[in-house]
Parts: structure tokens; C-alpha cells; sequence
């Protein structure tokens, strides 16, 4: 189990500005959280408190009871914390394969499963460097393959979908359905999707560095279905049937 | 006779484990150390001056020449080597120079190569610098290098430095002809006090004649680089120009570019940047699990390779 406790972080550029307040979660095992909310709100910087990219300035943080407030990102990936970024970097010189293994997947067959979990051919891709000529839409399916390459307690998604045709996002989809079962993962997914809403156990909601309230998916849905009342291509669009159909949401 | 020394300064310049397959020539402390020719590949002592000339038969495919050369001793060496690439042969020719300075005093190996690519040749050719020695003697490395490519003849440079030279002065010039292909690409990495500065002037007087330097470099420490890359365009050609530094701690970089064309169908471009490591790199790879040491070791390797 994952819990934040009273959790504020600030940045410092002219002066400090907080960005977090008051955050406080328990997160169990072997379930999905999806984390939703207006931009700005606050999400990614969560995830970054947890992988220890931010450091909170008050509050706790507790991976199975113990303290991990102190520890760097170094140590808490070797506890098994994993974060997918929302923009990841492209590296000159650096291959697929060398990331995967870098990843901890270093035998060939099963990079090549992973590239194909994520919708890319093996062969296409494995050798080559994850530079300029990167899209974004495969650059975001290799970062989320490095965290499925790894056994991880805790991982967390940011925006997976982004930038991920419709057709990839039905595995996508699947694979993040079954991913936490293997091995008891507390699997965090920041979205805006509905598709992706649909799998959670749990909906956190944030807005102004604050959690406003967390609720069930049932509740969200239906939320949106009363949006949505007026939206006649909106059940076409869940099922993926009408590739060309684009909500305003 | 080779001891240890010799021979990990031969594999660190030139992959060599043992005496290579091949034409060779050694040079070992400004003296003749083992040469080989082949039936194809001639090596003969040059007369007027130190170094040697080199004569590749045309139509030669598939053989290889090295010419490493190594100092274990305070000394101060000019060679000037000349090489003829015969038409339609395809060639690879590794050079290199690896220094152990044990002492004081300077050790210095001056080199200039002078190569001619004949019509519808192929070359590739590598040149690794290397230095070690625990002593104050400075390791100086100066090499020039004028390359000729005739028409329809490609050739492919790959210069590297990797640490261990004080003082490095490279002077490389290049002059293609018609539908001659160019590819170069500089590694360097430097730290402590060094510096390096690397002048490459490439001119394309033939028509389709085509140029791409792709140059990489870390600086480290309060090391000092100086890239002076030019391109001119004779004729319809075509060049380009990339050139790329990470820069780290007190080091200092200086990229130059210059691109000037003398025909209105010449198309060059220059490619110029210089940056740290981008934190999301690092960040990145700690949150697999590396610490932030073996993140940067990771990029820059990477970068380099
Ligand atoms: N390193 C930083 N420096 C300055 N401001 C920051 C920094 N990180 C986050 N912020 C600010 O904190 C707020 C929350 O940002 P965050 O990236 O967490 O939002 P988000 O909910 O992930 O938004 P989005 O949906 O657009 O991805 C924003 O106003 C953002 O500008
Ligand atoms: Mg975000």
C-alpha cells in the first residue's frame, strides 16, 4: 500500500509557489486508480512526488508502512515505483533494446513481447535510437513499455493515451486491465479518458493542487452521461466504431 | 619487440589484439616497430622524410590497412605518411596513435596523412587517438590530414578521442570532385586541463558532391574545445553540417560554422548546438533504478557512440 500523508510541495523559481496542498491518499494493492481532473490541477506533480522527483516540503510518504519520504528516485525505483512520464525524453545514441534492458528486460524474445504490448513491431523499432525521429506517439509507447517491462509495486501512467491512435488504445486498454493482477500492482493511470475511467476501482479527482474528492467510477460515468446527454455520436465513439469521431471533452 | 604497454595502446587505437591480418606498419618511439604488404597493398619507406607511402592496387576489394602508431617514451615524432587509394578498390585504413607518457617531459606525435582517392574508390578511414601515464609530461597530438576524392569515389572518416590527450590540434582538408561522397563523423570527449580544437574545411568543386559532418563532443572539467567546421560549394553540391556538444562543469566549447557557397545550386547547412544533459534524461533513467552517475555515464556514452 501506497499513502500520502499531508502531502504539500512547492516550487521555488522567484519565490516559492505551492503546488500541492494537504494531499492525502491510500492507495491499495492490485487496484486501479484513475486521477482526472482540469489541466494545472496538479496530477502530474503528484506522480512526481511519488517517483521522488519532487520533494513535498510537509507530509509523509509510506510504501507498505515504511517511510520513504527521505529516499531519492534511485532508491524508490528499486522499491519498486515506477512513473511513465507525460512527456518523456528522447536520448541521442540510446537504442530501444539498451533502454528496455536498461529497464530490466534484457532478453530479446521478451522486449520483443513488450514492443507488442504496446502496439509497435519488434522489428521496426527495437534497433533504433530513440532520437529526433521519434513520434510522439511512439515515443509514449516506449515509455510505457519500460514500465511494464518491470515487476513494479507501484506504477503510474501519465496520460498513457496521449498521442495514441484508437486503434493501439484498445490493447492499451487491455493491457493495463490485467497488468496490476501479475503482480499485485497499485496501478495509477492519470486520464481523461472515459475508455480509461471505465477501468478504475477507484476516481481521484484534482483541481488547484488539491484532492477534491474521490469517487466511484459509476459516479463519474455518470456525470458524463449527463454532459453528454445532447451528444448523439457518443456511444460510437466508447466502442471505437466511428474512428473519425471527436467529442469537444 | 612489443611489450604489454605497446600492446594495449595497439588495441585501445586500433582493435588490435594481436600483429593484425593484413598490410601493417608499426611505429614504435619515432623507429619502425613490423610492416607487412600484401600482394595488393604496398608500404615502402619514405625517402626524403620520415613516414611511409602507402599503395593500394585499383580494384583491390575488401582488404585492410593498419598504421598504428605508439609512444612510450618522452619524445617529440613527425611522420608524414601519403596514401594511394587505386581506382574501384574498396578499402579500410585504420590509424591511430596511442601515448603512455610515463614522465615529465612532453611526448608528441605530429602526423600528417595525405590521401588520394581515385576515381570510383572506396575508403574508410579511422583514426583513434589514446593517452595514459600517471606522469606530468604533457601528451600532444597533432595530426593533419588532406584528402583528394576523385570522381564517384566515397569516403568515410570516423575520428575519435576519447580523454587522455593534453594538447590536440586537428587539421583535416578535404576536396571532392564530381558525384564524390563524404562522410565524417568526430567523436571527442575531453576533460581535466585538455584541449582540443578540431579545424575541418571540406571544398565540393565537383557537381553532385555530397558532405555530412556529424560531429559530437562532451567537455568536461575546465577542458576547452574549438570546432571550426566549413563547407564550400563550388558547384551544384549539396553539404551539411551537425554539430552537436555537451558541455559539463567549468568546460568551455566554441562552436564556428561556416558555410559558403560560390554556386547559386550549392545547398550546405550548418547544425549548431551546445547544452548540458538534459535533466528529463537523467531523471528518466534513475526512475529505472540507475543512480544519477551511472545516468550520465549512460547518456554520455550514448551520445558518443
Ligand atoms: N517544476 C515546476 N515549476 C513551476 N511550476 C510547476 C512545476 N511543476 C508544476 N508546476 C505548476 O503546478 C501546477 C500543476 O501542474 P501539473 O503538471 O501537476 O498539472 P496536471 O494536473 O498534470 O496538468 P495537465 O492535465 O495539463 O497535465 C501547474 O500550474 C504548473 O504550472
Ligand atoms: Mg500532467
Amino acid at each position: 500500500m501506497l499513502e500520502l500523508r499531508d502531502i504539500s510541495v512547492s516550487v521555488t523559481e522567484e519565490k516559492e509557489v505551492p503546488i500541492l496542498k494537504d494531499i492525502n491518499l491510500a492507495l491499495d494493492k492490485n487496484k486501479i486508480y484513475v486521477m482526472t481532473g482540469p489541466n494545472g490541477g496538479g496530477k502530474s506533480s503528484i506522480a512526481k512526488t511519488i517517483m521522488g522527483i519532487y520533494q513535498p516540503v510537509k507530509g509523509k510518504i509510506l510504501l507498505d508502512g515504511i517511510d520513504i519520504t527521505e529516499k531519492g528516485i534511485t532508491e524508490r525505483a528499486r522499491l519498486g515505483i515506477g512513473y511513465a512520464f507525460q512527456q518523456p525524453p528522447r536520448f541521442k545514441g540510446l537504442k530501444v533494446r539498451e533502454l528496455l534492458a536498461l529497464a530490466g528486460k534484457e532478453d530479446l524474445d521478451e522486449q520483443c513481447d513488450l514492443l507488442f504490448d504496446v502496439g509497435l513491431c519488434a522489428q521496426d523499432y527495437i534497433d533504433r535510437e530513440i532520437n529526433a525521429s521519434f513520434s510522439g506517439g511512439e515515443l509514449k509507447r516506449i515509455e510505457i513499455a519500460t514500465l511494464l517491462a518491470r515487476n513494479l509495486n507501484v506504477a503510474v501512467f501519465d496520460e498513457p493515451e496521449a498521442g495514441i491512435d484508437l486503434w493501439s488504445f484498445q490493447k492499451l486498454t487491455e493491457t493495463f486491465e490485467h497488468l496490476h493482477e501479475k503482480y499485485n500492482t497499485t496501478l495509477v493511470i492519470i486520464s481523461h479518458q472515459e475508455r480509461i475511467l471505465r477501468l478504475a476501482d477507484e476516481v481521484i479527482l484534482v483541481s488547484e493542487g488539491r484532492i477534491s474528492e474521490i469517487t466511484s467510477r459509476e459516479n463519474i460515468l455518470a456525470e458524463i452521461e449527463k454532459i453528454d446527454f445532447d451528444c448523439r455520436c457518443r456511444k460510437e465513439c466508447i466502442k471505437g466504431e466511428i474512428a473519425s469521431a471527436e467529442c469537444d471533452r | 619487440m612489443l611489450n604489454a604497454i605497446d600492446k594495449r595502446l595497439l588495441q585501445e587505437v586500433a582493435d588490435l589484439h594481436t600483429i593484425p591480418q593484413g598490410a601493417y606498419n608499426i611505429r614504435k618511439n619515432g623507429q619502425a616497430a613490423g610492416r607487412q604488404s600484401t600482394a595488393n597493398i604496398d608500404i615502402v619507406t619514405k625517402a626524403e622524410k620520415p613516414g611511409i607511402d602507402v599503395i593500394i592496387k585499383p580494384g583491390t576489394k575488401g582488404e585492410s590497412v593498419h598504421i598504428p602508431v605508439i609512444l612510450s617514451e618522452s619524445l617529440d615524432d613527425l611522420v608524414y605518411n601519403t596514401f594511394e587509394i587505386g581506382a574501384g578498390s574498396d578499402v579500410l585504413i585504420v590509424a591511430g596513435c596511442g601515448i603512455h607518457n610515463p614522465g615529465s617531459n612532453k611526448s608528441q606525435h605530429d602526423g600528417v596523412h595525405e590521401f588520394f582517392v581515385r576515381k570510383g574508390a572506396k575508403m574508410k578511414y579511422v583514426e583513434k587517438h589514446y593517452g595514459e601515464g600517471s606522469g606530468s609530461g604533457q601528451r600532444i597530438l597533432n595530426p593533419k590530414t588532406i584528402i583528394e576524392v576523385e570522381e564517384d569515389g566515397t569516403v568515410e572518416l570516423e575520428m575519435i578521442q576519447i580523454k587522455g590527450v593534453d594538447q590536440t590540434k586537428r587539421d583535416t582538408q578535404i576536396r571532392l570532385h564530381k558525384n564524390a561522397r563524404l562522410i565524417v563523423s568526430e567523436r571527442l570527449l575531453t576533460d581535466l586541463e585538455q584541449n582540443a580544437e578540431s579545424n575541418i574545411t571540406v571544398e565540393l568543386f565537383g557537381e553532385d558532391a555530397t558532405a555530412q559532418i556529424i560531429s559530437r563532443s562532451v567537455a568536461q572539467d575546465n577542458s576547452r574545445q574549438v570546432f571550426h567546421l566549413s563547407l564550400r560549394g563550388y558547384a551544384k553540391c549539396r553539404g551539411h553540417i551537425q554539430c552537436d556538444s555537451i558541455i559539463m562543469q567549468n568546460a568551455q566549447v566554441s562552436s564556428i560554422p561556416e558555410i559558403t557557397a560560390f554556386h547559386s545550386d550549392a545547398e550546405l547547412i550548418h547544425e549548431a548546438a551546445i547544452g548540458k544533459i538534459a535533466s528529463e534524461q537523467l531523471v528518466k533513467l534513475m526512475t529505472l533504478g540507475l543512480t544519477e552517475e551511472e545516468a550520465e555515464t549512460t547518456i554520455l556514452q550514448g551520445f558518443l557512440k
